[in-house]
């Protein structure tokens, strides 16, 4: 039980830092190791696990604690949990804190100026990525398409887009 | 439940005015436990996005813009990194810290408890379609905050190429990320700074 404890701690301490552009980055190499590696799971059961973390609210990167809780339960669920957004938010943190003190300078307002556009092109960029991931049909597109509009024009709260998604989903078989 | 400071009515198109007071720590863990409890589908930063910029105006469009860009060239979840970039620059580690353990609480309490109840949940007829469409509008939800983004974020020519010469190489060609912000980190310091001098 301490061995899976410390090979949890090992993995998700490791993959925190390569999880680079997002938490999905490190998804095939999570799957590599908890199956071939370790055998905690089948790819079946990994796969079960991925369509879970999407389905909770949330960062989708919290699979690591339900792979957790299958490798050794509650307490293999935190100790995932843990190590995998430790080294990740220590970082951030430490960068804002760097970042929040040159709030007055000039280099810091350019730079902002500067990443702007790479920010935003990046979260254009993960739509198109996410809409050639899940095979959009017509009806997805016009889903997507629809709730970019609403959601970009109009003030409506986005839980009531979300839940008519949801419903049109269900009704066309998506 | 926290009290908040009067938000900005939903009805108002735009941005809440940059409030000057930082929020009390209370207050940042109710807001990021509401977020916590609502981004289904993703589009983690286009909610925190709403409550921090739009609707409480706890910083202005081009501080978080900023914070978006940390947190994505950074590693980790985009959407934990900007929660945790919020909480840092509102109060530093203890803002941090609650604007984390809010924005998590929920979410890991609910995936926990889904895998316990999956294998009822997973042949119910509909769940699978449900949550494609879904998601489907959650990505919408990260595109319209993308296009809510460019008024304040995208003013100069060179910025609005840059951003589509970005959703091209990364969001078409499949360009890998780290190869695109190599290219594309350095030009926009460059040309950001090119502007400059020749506006002044």
């Amino acid at each position: 039980m301490t061995l899976i404890l410390w090979r949890l701690a090992g993995l998700f301490l490791m993959l925190s830092l390569l999880a680079v552009g997002s938490g999905n980055a490190v998804i095939p190499e999570m799957q590599r190791t908890v199956v071939r590696d370790f055998h905690w799971m089948t790819d079946r059961d990994f796969l079960d696990l991925f369509a879970i973390s999407r389905a909770a609210p949330g960062p989708g990167s919290l699979i690591v604690a339900l792979v957790g809780q299958k490798a050794g339960g509650l307490l293999g669920a935190a100790v995932a949990t843990v190590s995998m957004f430790g080294p990740s938010c220590l970082l951030i943190h430490f960068a804002a804190s760097l970042w929040h003190r040159y709030r007055d300078s000039a280099w810091r307002e350019r730079a902002e100026r500067a990443l702007a556009p790479v920010a935003i092109g990046l979260i254009f960029a993960s739509a198109l990525a996410l809409v050639h991931g899940t095979e959009h049909g017509f009806a997805a597109y016009a889903l997507t398409a629809a709730a970019t509009l609403v959601l970009a024009l109009t003030e409506w709260h986005p839980l009531w887009v979300m839940a008519a998604g949801a419903g049109a989903g269900w009704l066309l078989g998506l | 439940m926290a009290r908040l400071p009067p938000l900005a009515p939903d009805v108002t198109p735009g941005v809440a005015p940059v409030v000057a007071a930082a929020p009390a720590l209370r207050d940042i863990a109710w807001v990021f436990l509401s977020i916590g409890m609502q981004s289904f589908g993703g589009g983690m930063t286009a909610w925190i996005r709403r409550d921090v910029v739009q609707r409480r105006g706890w910083m202005s469009e081009q501080t978080f813009v900023g914070g978006l860009a940390l947190a994505q060239i950074t590693p980790g979840a985009n959407g934990v990194n900007l929660a945790v970039f919020v909480g840092t620059t509102l109060r530093g580690r203890l803002g941090a810290l609650a604007a984390l353990s809010g924005m998590l609480l929920v979410p890991v309490i609910a995936v926990l408890a889904l895998g316990a109840a999956f294998t009822h949940v997973r042949d119910v007829p509909g769940v699978e379609s449900a949550m494609a469409g879904l998601g489907a509008a959650a990505i919408g939800m990260n595109v319209a905050n993308g296009l809510r983004m460019t008024r304040r974020g995208i003013r100069k020519p060179w910025a609005a190429v840059l951003m589509l010469a970005i959703v091209a190489a990364v969001g078409i060609a499949g360009v890998s990320l780290l190869l695109a912000l190599a290219v594309a980190i350095p030009l926009a310091l460059w040309l950001a700074g090119r502007a400059e001098g020749v506006g002044s």
